[in-house]
């Protein structure tokens, strides 16, 4: 197992840098630029020399001792000054001594998973958590960080194992005193693990909102104030405003933080038919995403008679714009009745990501869903008592093992790669 | 006095010790079987039935290898019963109670008319070793009997104890002396070793029992017999009784529950949760009212009967007492009275999976000294342990079965990856594979196998070959053609009309879909034997299930195809969890698949151990 380091923190100018040495000769590799080692757990001020004894810089030095590490590993973590020269040079001192060789992406976060201090869904967790950007994904990529998923998976688990069990009992101790009718209990725990496993996937789609963020699409007739909204939405002109209907083309986005959630905010072309190939496209891109975003806010010129105006898509909310010249409804020019606006869209979305589970992954969701249809043939074979009763230990098994796949106990490999293509070095 | 050399030299007589020794001499090894006493090999020293559920899959297997146990059960059967016979075919064991007399008759037959095999009456007193490997045995006598490998199955009697109440004696089997200096030896060798216990029933005089009173429990009516050579029952069937405990037994147990051994603090060893003595019953089952016992005569023309179900080691007045609470045992005559017994077994991860000790080269270990108990268990190890012995004796290349392969390879993986933790009895839920390693295809599993080792009988060839034959023809008919639902329909065969092509063996796998109704569609699958037609619809049962399995088998054997060269060094792998470098080193696994099956292991840590042997490929090459 060879000896990895890499900058730990983001590469440029800052307060301070981390660069992380994991394996097995980290502890030499430390002692070697910092002269001696604090002990394990402790920290010391310490200053770095290259092998020539020139100074490096002035840093503070942690040590782990493998198990309790990050990485499961012997490691030394360098606190350095954020010079991109100063961590240049430590690089190069590190690597001078070859006892060790710059980390791959996301290779400290695998070592982790192979030695067992993380699960598969914690260490997606983990990549969530670097990249969240609002409260609810921070507090959503916690949960999943600190072992939620493997809590879920053992609960249902516990179930199936009891499951098997009475139908094992039924059948391997045939000949003694064991109960025969075992079906309630074996058909209670079958369902009690499915509604779980329905619970978890009805959640999904919320959970990876959270995480992905929502899309919020603004349709409406041309001129009706779409892009002054968003302009306004967004505190600064990121869409061009004109009085002439039609200026906007192209779909707009402004990608903001509402109570937690992250939320990107559309604007989109005026709807209406148009003789101009290029209005025509804008319109056909305006309606395209506007179907596929998670709500729709339709905006009616209150100027102009337009009450009646059918956008040919559902909306989910509808607002009269132009309240400083009319009196009635928002104005994104005096800003009237925007916050309830944003309000509006917050309630509709804080309700629908208050189902949310631990789900927020697409991996999640296709294991669940398979383990789902393994328990339901489970199910009905054993409510149509078509099949023996060998069969149907045979079926939860196979669930047992879609649930195991959720927290990466078996058939990992084929999704490592991919999960760790996402990390960046050192995280 | 020196005798001969021999190949192979088996040391006891038991179930275990009987079966390596054929195998051994059926594998063209010279072959001793070394017993205390000669008139003792094949007794059955506890209840006496053999097969069961997974039991009666291993005597399926060791009789397609060409084995004893299965023939010897056949002639000696007097109550077959075919077990689950309303559950799927795969979870049927098979079961008979024997006459004990004419089981021992029929293994000594077997032994006796075996070519090649020499029985020698003596005690082994010490292994004599060369270099470290090991040359013979040394008798108490002290003749030495040299050999190329030797197999140990002391079964009870290796530092065996007898407990009844709070009184001990030294023995192996009641009547019998233990082995103490063969124990004292194993112990020099410093092998991991533990304590285990296991117990019987007291006996009762047959002509004593109210049979009246009992409920009695009948034979089959179609016997489903162990050997594939057999095709009926050599001797009279008999029927058993079934009474139960009462609160008025439960009451007397309790109130002497000081006085068993067990509950006395007399026992260190650990005895199976499977297979609870009396007392324990009434103590961890305190909600249940009564237990079942099962009433087995012990022979055609013997008045002793095994009462199953009762086993204790309980002063005798309190096995009086308690048995004539019972009814029908009001006035039973206790002939022996029951016991607990105590004895060594060695740690069986230390063994490869040819039961060979590792740190004995040519020392081979069957039966309860590798800690499991029964007496099918134990055959099935004999089997391979003789079979491995005789074939490394030869320099030839040893026999392993897979997980995927037979009951006999889930036992054997199990014993030299997990190790036991109480006595070690075989179960179908330990099989993954279950649906295809079915007592009733464990010729087609094995007996290529057997027959490319020369093990097995020109009968048993003959007999495998029409077998084979005749499903092949049966197997053509309902693969030959495609039907469609109507004609499906037409034939009597309700099936939703949407016009997919069928097989016949598609059809059969259709849940109340009958052999009848495929002679009418096929009518010339019906001069197949009524045997084959039988086993087809169970193939077409689990075809579909199988297919799957196959996928995972397939990743298994990927596997099981790494082989883990045995110097590889666990201690230095960085990433391994220490308690996981210590199963590793203590397993020692042969191959990548036996290391995924060790308890703990993950694919994270199979990978670090696989980079491992590639970087030791690299730096050697």
């Amino acid at each position: 197992m060879h000896t990895i380091f890499a900058l730990a923190t983001a590469r440029g100018k800052s307060g301070v840098a981390v660069i992380r040495i994991s394996g097995p000769a980290a502890h030499e590799i430390g002692s070697g630029l910092s002269g001696s080692l604090p002990q394990a757990g402790q920290t010391s001020l310490r200053v770095l020399r290259d092998a020539t004894g020139g100074v490096l810089d002035q840093a503070l030095v942690l040590r782990f001792d493998a198990p309790r590490s990050f990485t499961g590993e012997d490691v030394v973590e360098l606190q350095l000054h954020g010079s991109i020269a100063v961590i240049r040079a430590v690089e190069a001192a590190i690597a001078g001594t070859g006892l060790a060789r710059m980390a791959e992406a996301g290779e400290f976060t695998r070592r982790a998973l192979l030695n067992g201090n993380l699960d598969l869904a914690q260490v997606e967790g983990l990549s969530d958590l670097i990249a969240a950007e609002t409260e609810a994904q921070r507090r959503q990529a916690q949960e999943l960080f600190s072992g939620a998923m493997r809590g879920f998976a053992d609960m249902c688990r516990q179930d199936l194992v009891r499951a098997t069990a009475l139908i094992e009992a039924t059948i391997d101790f045939a000949d003694e005193d064991v109960p025969v009718d075992v079906s309630p209990e074996v058909g209670s725990l079958i369902d009690s693990v499915i509604s779980r496993i329905a619970e978890q996937l009805g959640g999904h789609q919320a959970a990876e909102r959270i995480r992905s963020g929502f899309e919020v699409a603004i349709i409406g007739p041309p001129n009706a104030g779409k892009s002054t909204l968003i302009n306004k939405i967004a505190g600064r002109d990121i869409a061009i405003t004109s009085e002439f209907a039609g200026t906007t083309r192209d779909v707009l986005e402004v990608r903001i933080d509402l109570n937690g959630l992250p939320v990107t905010f559309l604007d989109t072309a005026g709807l209406r038919e148009s003789d101009d190939v290029i209005e025509r496209i804008g319109v056909a891109r305006a309606r395209s995403r506007a179907n596929g975003a998670d709500l729709r806010i339709l905006l009616i010129d209150g100027l102009q008679a337009q009450g009646d105006f059918d956008p040919g898509i559902p909306v989910d909310l509808r607002y009269m714009t132009k309240s400083d010249m009319t009196g009635m409804g928002i104005s994104a020019v005096s800003g009237e009745g925007i916050d309830q606006l944003l309000a509006d869209v917050s309630g509709i979305l804080m309700h629908r990501v208050s189902g949310a589970t631990l789900a927020s992954h697409e991996r999640h969701r296709q294991a669940l869903d398979r383990a789902l249809a393994l328990m339901m043939v489970a199910r009905s074979s054993f409510i149509g008592d078509s099949v023996g009763a060998e069969i149907l230990a045979l079926h939860l098994r196979d669930a047992v093992g879609a649930l195991d796949s959720l927290i990466g106990r078996v058939d990992v490999e084929a999704v490592l790669g991919e999960i760790f293509a996402q990390f960046c070095i050192g995280k | 006095m020196k005798h001969d050399a021999f190949d192979v030299v088996v040391i006891g007589g038991g179930h275990a010790g009987a079966e390596a020794a054929h195998a051994a001499a059926r594998a063209g090894a010279i072959t001793a079987l070394v017993t205390m006493r000669k008139d003792t090999i094949g007794v059955m020293s506890c209840n006496p039935a053999i097969g069961g559920l997974g039991k009666g899959h291993l005597v399926r297997e060791i009789d397609a290898m060409g084995g004893i146990m299965g023939l010897a059960a056949d002639m000696s059967g007097i109550q077959f019963r075919l077990l689950n016979r309303r559950k799927g075919p795969a979870v049927r064991g098979p079961r008979t109670q024997s006459d004990r007399k004419l089981y021992k008759t029929a293994i000594q037959f077997f032994l006796a008319a075996q070519e090649g095999l020499t029985v020698i009456e003596g005690e082994v007193a010490d292994l004599v070793l060369v270099d470290g490997r090991i040359a013979g045995v040394e008798l108490s006598d002290g003749a030495i009997i040299p050999a190329g490998s030797v197999v140990l199955t002391t079964g009870t009697f290796l530092n065996g104890v007898i407990h009844i109440g709070d009184q001990k004696t030294a023995g192996g089997r009641m009547g019998d002396r233990p082995s103490v200096r063969l124990a004292d030896r194993l112990r020099v060798l410093e092998l991991p070793m533990g304590r285990l216990k296991t117990g019987t029933p007291p006996r009762l005089r047959a002509s004593s029992i109210a049979w009246e009173k009992l409920e009695m429990q009948q034979a089959d009516d179609e016997p489903a017999l162990f050997s594939f050579l057999s095709d009926r029952p050599h001797v009279r069937q008999i029927a058993c009784g079934i009474t139960y405990t009462n609160q008025q037994t439960h009451d007397i147990i309790n109130a002497n529950l000081s006085r068993s051994a067990m509950y006395g603090g007399h026992i260190e060893g650990i005895g199976p949760r499977y297979c609870p003595s009396i007392e324990d019953k009434v103590v961890r089952f305190a909600d249940k009212a009564s237990h079942q016992i099962f009433l087995e005569p012990e022979g055609l023309d013997d008045d002793t009967v095994y009462p199953n179900g009762i086993s204790t080691s309980l002063p005798q007045d309190v096995q009086r007492a308690y048995v004539h609470s019972i009814v029908g045992l009001e006035k039973a005559e206790v002939l022996q009275p029951g016991y607990a017994i105590e004895y060594d077994f060695v740690d069986p991860q230390n063994l490869d999976p040819t039961l060979q000790l590792r740190a004995l080269p040519g020392l081979f270990l069957a039966g309860q000294i590798n800690g499991t108990t029964g007496y099918e268990e134990a055959a099935a190890q004999g089997l391979m342990a003789g079979l491995n012995a005789a074939l490394r004796a030869r320099n030839c290349q040893s026999l392993i079965l897979s997980r995927a392969q037979a009951y006999i390879g889930v036992m054997i993986d199990d014993l030299v990856t997990r190790g036991v933790a109480e006595p070690y009895r075989m179960f179908t839920s330990r099989a993954e594979y279950r649906l295809s390693l079915r007592a009733d295809n464990a010729d087609q599993r094995l007996t290529e196998i057997a027959d490319a080792l020369g093990l097995i009988t020109q009968e048993r060839q003959q007999r495998f070959a029409v077998k084979m034959e005749d499903l092949a023809l049966g197997r053509g008919f309902l693969e030959a053609s495609l039907y469609t639902p109507r004609e499906a329909a037409e034939a009597g065969i309700a099936i939703n009309q949407d016009g997919q092509r069928r097989s016949g063996m598609d059809l059969l796998a259709i849940p109340g879909v009958d052999l009848a109704q495929m002679d009418v569609l096929i009518p010339a699958f019906s001069r197949c034997t009524p045997a084959t037609r039988e086993q087809l619809a169970i193939e077409a049962l689990y075809k579909t299930y199988v297919a799957r399995q196959q996928r995972d088998v397939s990743a298994m054997m990927r596997d099981e195809a790494q082989p883990i060269p045995s110097s590889i060094d666990y201690s230095d792998i960085g990433g391994l969890s220490n308690e996981l470098k210590y199963k590793l080193q203590r397993v020692r696994p042969v191959t990548l698949a036996q290391a995924a099956r060790i308890d703990g292991m993950t694919p994270a840590a199979l990978a670090l151990v696989l980079s491992r042997i590639r970087q030791d490929e690299r730096r050697s090459a």
